[in-house]
């Protein structure tokens, strides 16, 4: 900088010294030390980074860096070191008998956590995020079992499924008697009146007479006379307040005609035993388990 | 642009101009002071002010020069100046005693009070300041305050802050001069910087000569002793978030919580950094309470303070003079050179004064020499400075609108919180009604609803507690994992129990219900005691 310091007269500034327009100058405002090291400084860290961490794209990938991290191997050593912590808990599980497990406060603590968080990713599906069904996906809340409310039966339910692929699974079916020509249509609407006067609803008297007798022949069997029903066949109770497609008369009469058989997918092999033990333990403790 | 910058700090004004302000129009200067900046660099006394009173070689570098736009400044006044360094002289007098002891005061505070125990029972923290970041607890004696209840702290900082406005009001910026961390910590550092390298003249002989052997070692311990304080410091901060005993043993044996050696670090750094190097700076432009400060003060305000209507015409007094007709400054510059600050008093109330009153130390001394009265620097009034003949503290005004408002904010603020604290419930409910399903149908027609239950304990000993739902007639209540309705709960001491509820109501009593939701109360009560504590929430079931 050969040229004459210049100080504007205004301000007692030092000025750049470019001039434009003949009496334009700049004032002389050097950023703060202390801010230009502090860039230089970053300039110097991101150097570093380039060099220690993954960085740039390359043509079929990226920089490695020397240090060799990254974010994939981080998530898996996370996920390993939370299933480590896991163990104890899951091989006490394990061990332990079902009806057990609420005995020990830090083992139902996890298998409702757990239960929670596979609930929640394998069963929510059909049976809803609060396990409160939908027609034809039943209620798991509620104290109507069609398998069974017990912490076995449960356990039996979710291992094998219902009318699944596996070989326990539970098989029976309800005929479909009117696709299947046992019944006509007038007969199911009898029986159909027979069923919701059972259960306490209004239905026509001298239909429900006549569909009596076929309920006694059809229906007792797997529902029993009474129909209470029978958890060993899957047959709901029918004359509780709990009806899984409806108790309108021509709900009630669709029932009877196309017959009824949910099905649901066995648990055993998609989930590991203590994943199903918790599950049991979490959808008997809803509230409605016996 | 560093060359253009030095270029720059190099031309500095004239010692004359860089002195000038509002007030200095009507000083005398002294010839002598008619000298350059460069020429101040020996640190030595040059000239008597007074018989046996040296002047002080010292200008008040923290004082910018004010900024008149559209007035021609002429060249060399630069956009960004480099800090130029302090060397406060040491000061002797009553107030440098009032800050030695404040300082050991405040210093022992936070040194001891980690240490103090306190016994709350088993499986309780023993110390009796404790801020449990790990449990979401603050501990202070017989006071656990829970996360949830942070509202108490706000009301402490609350109340922190109107004290503040008060003191100020009162008496200046006495937070900034005597308690603040800032104050205090620097002025440790300034002692030890003094033990190693000598007072003022000594210490600006040290930093303007030569790089010798002694230089480099006086340096070096001094730098030391500053990091060890710092070390020290963030050493006792971390104590108040963990366990003090253990967290010593961890931290010599290497286990402590890597959280801890940040603080540690952080701590550190920063105390070297702040107290140590940045000194009146953090004052001066990192602080924003000195431009808040102002709002707070009046003409009443108790302020540190030249009185300019007995110390002017200030100037050399030679022995046999007459005092008639002058003032008693002597323009000896002993108040400048123990200014920590960097400025002159005697140019007025300004941004960069923390109100210390070493000046009044250092000005008294040399009244005493020069035998006239001391308190030409004093406590005082912008009313009594104002006044030729009133003295600093003549009619002075304590009580005015502005500290009465300010004190009776302090009186509410405390009020109201030293009443909820007084009210506070050790024993506290709350209630989740679940929402997915909201309610569940069983097979006998009657209505479900499940509730989540948190049982909140904040005694120091476990409780055995009941639930009682009420407000729906004929309702059956199950505890989820209890033998039956009216099971003891315990909760245990210190703790959040959760337990699930599930209430039903029979077919019979439908009844009882109103619309989608009916209104229910959920009742936790300790069965030694009674106390009890209630939530209202909601029953729900289908519309009609």
């Amino acid at each position: 900088m050969a040229h004459e310091k210049h100080f504007d007269h205004v301000t007692g500034t030092e000025t750049t010294g470019h001039v434009w327009d003949d009496d334009i100058r700049e004032l002389n405002k050097p950023l703060p030390k202390w801010w230009l090291y502090v860039m230089y400084a970053t300039i110097v860290w991101g150097i570093g980074y380039w060099i220690a961490y993954p960085a740039w794209p390359t043509l079929s990938g990226y920089t490695k860096g020397m240090l060799g991290y990254s974010q994939r191997s981080e998530v898996a050593a996370d996920i390993a070191q939370a299933k480590a912590a896991q163990d104890t808990f899951r091989q006490a599980i394990d061990k332990t008998p079902l009806a057990d497990i609420k005995q020990s406060p830090e083992l139902m603590q996890f298998a409702m956590a757990g239960g929670a968080a596979l609930f929640g990713e394998n069963c929510a599906a059909c049976h809803g995020r609060g396990a409160q069904g939908a027609t034809g996906y039943p209620n798991l809340n509620d104290d109507d079992w069609l398998w069974g409310g017990t912490l076995d039966t449960i356990h039996k339910t979710i291992s094998y499924g219902i009318r699944s692929s596996h070989e326990q699974t539970h098989a029976t079916a309800m005929p479909r008697f009117g696709l299947d020509g046992a019944l006509d249509a007038a007969q199911i609407n009898d029986v159909a009146s027979h069923v919701r006067l059972m259960a306490g609803l209004d239905a026509d008297k001298e239909q429900a007479a006549r569909g009596a007798a076929t309920f006694a022949d059809q229906c007792a069997v797997c529902h029993n006379p009474d129909g209470t029903g029978n958890t060993e066949m899957g047959a709901p109770n029918l004359v509780d307040s709990i009806w899984l497609y409806g108790n309108s008369q021509q709900q009630v009469a669709a029932s009877i005609a196309t017959g009824r058989g949910g099905i649901m997918p066995a648990w055993e092999g998609r989930l590991d035993p203590v994943s199903i033990k918790m599950l049991t333990v979490y959808v008997h403790a809803l509230g409605g388990g016996k | 642009m560093s060359t253009r910058w030095e270029a720059a700090s190099k031309h500095k004004p004239p010692l004359v101009q860089r002195e000038r302000s509002s007030i200095a129009t009507i000083l005398v200067m002294p010839d002598h002071a008619k000298r350059t900046a460069n020429d101040y660099i020996t640190g030595a006394a040059v000239s008597e002010a007074a018989p046996g009173v040296m002047r002080h070689d010292v200008q008040a570098v923290a004082h910018k020069k004010p900024i008149t736009l559209g007035v021609d400044a002429g060249p060399g006044r630069i956009a960004y100046a480099s800090r130029e360094h302090v060397y406060p002289k040491k000061a002797h007098g009553r107030y440098r005693t009032i800050k030695w002891a404040i300082m050991a005061v405040t210093l022992a505070i936070y040194y001891v009070v980690p240490w103090l125990r306190y016994s709350r029972g088993e499986g309780l923290p023993s110390q009796a300041i404790l801020f449990d970041f790990e449990h979401q607890r603050l501990y202070f004696g017989p006071l656990e305050i829970w996360a949830q209840e942070f509202y108490y702290v706000t009301g402490l900082l609350v109340i922190s802050a109107l004290g503040l406005f008060l003191v100020t009001s009162v008496a200046g910026r006495m937070w900034c001069g005597y308690a603040c961390p800032q104050t205090v910590w620097t002025d440790l550092m300034i002692a030890v910087e003094r033990y190693w390298q000598g007072d003022r003249n000594a210490h600006m002989r040290l930093d303007n000569g030569p790089w010798t052997f002694e230089k480099i070692w006086k340096k070096a311990a001094t730098h030391a002793s500053w990091l060890f304080i710092g070390l020290m410091t963030g050493g006792a901060f971390v104590f108040y978030f963990r366990d003090a005993p253990t967290l010593a043993m961890e931290l010599v044996n290497g286990t402590a919580p890597a959280v801890a050696y940040a603080f540690l670090a952080i701590f550190t750094g920063t105390t070297y950094l702040l107290g140590g190097i940045a000194r009146e700076q953090v004052c001066i432009y990192m602080c924003p309470w000195p431009r808040i400060q102002g709002a707070m003060l009046d003409r009443h305000s108790l302020l540190v303070s030249y009185r300019a209507a007995i110390g002017e015409p200030r100037g050399s007094h030679k022995k046999n003079e007459t005092w008639d007709n002058r003032g008693n400054c002597v323009d000896c510059k002993a108040c400048v050179a123990v200014c920590p600050m960097g400025i002159d008093i005697r140019n007025g109330a300004q941004l960069e004064c923390i109100q210390c009153a070493l000046c009044i130390d250092a000005c008294d001394e040399i009244m005493d020499k020069v035998g006239r009265p001391r308190g030409l620097i004093d406590y005082t009034t912008e009313h009594n400075l104002a006044s030729a003949t009133a003295g600093p503290r003549d009619g002075l005004r304590i009580f005015r609108p502005r500290t009465l408002l300010y004190a009776g904010l302090i009186v509410l603020v405390g009020g109201l919180m030293g009443t909820a604290l007084l009210n506070r419930a050790d024993l506290e409910i709350s209630v989740l009604a679940d929402r997915n399903p909201q309610f569940v149908t069983l097979s006998d027609g009657s209505l479900r609803n499940g509730y989540t239950i948190k049982i909140v304990n904040k005694a120091g000993t476990e409780r055995s507690v009941r639930i009682d739902v009420s407000g729906i007639d004929g309702v059956t209540t199950v505890i989820a994992g209890a033998k039956d309705a009216g099971s003891v709960l315990t909760v245990p001491p210190a703790d959040v129990r959760a337990v699930k509820i599930f209430v039903t109501l029979p077919r019979d009593r439908a009844g009882q219900r109103h619309g989608a939701s009916t209104p229910l109360d959920i009742t936790v009560t300790d069965t030694a005691t009674g106390v009890a504590s209630t939530r209202q929430t909601a029953f729900h079931g289908p519309n009609g």
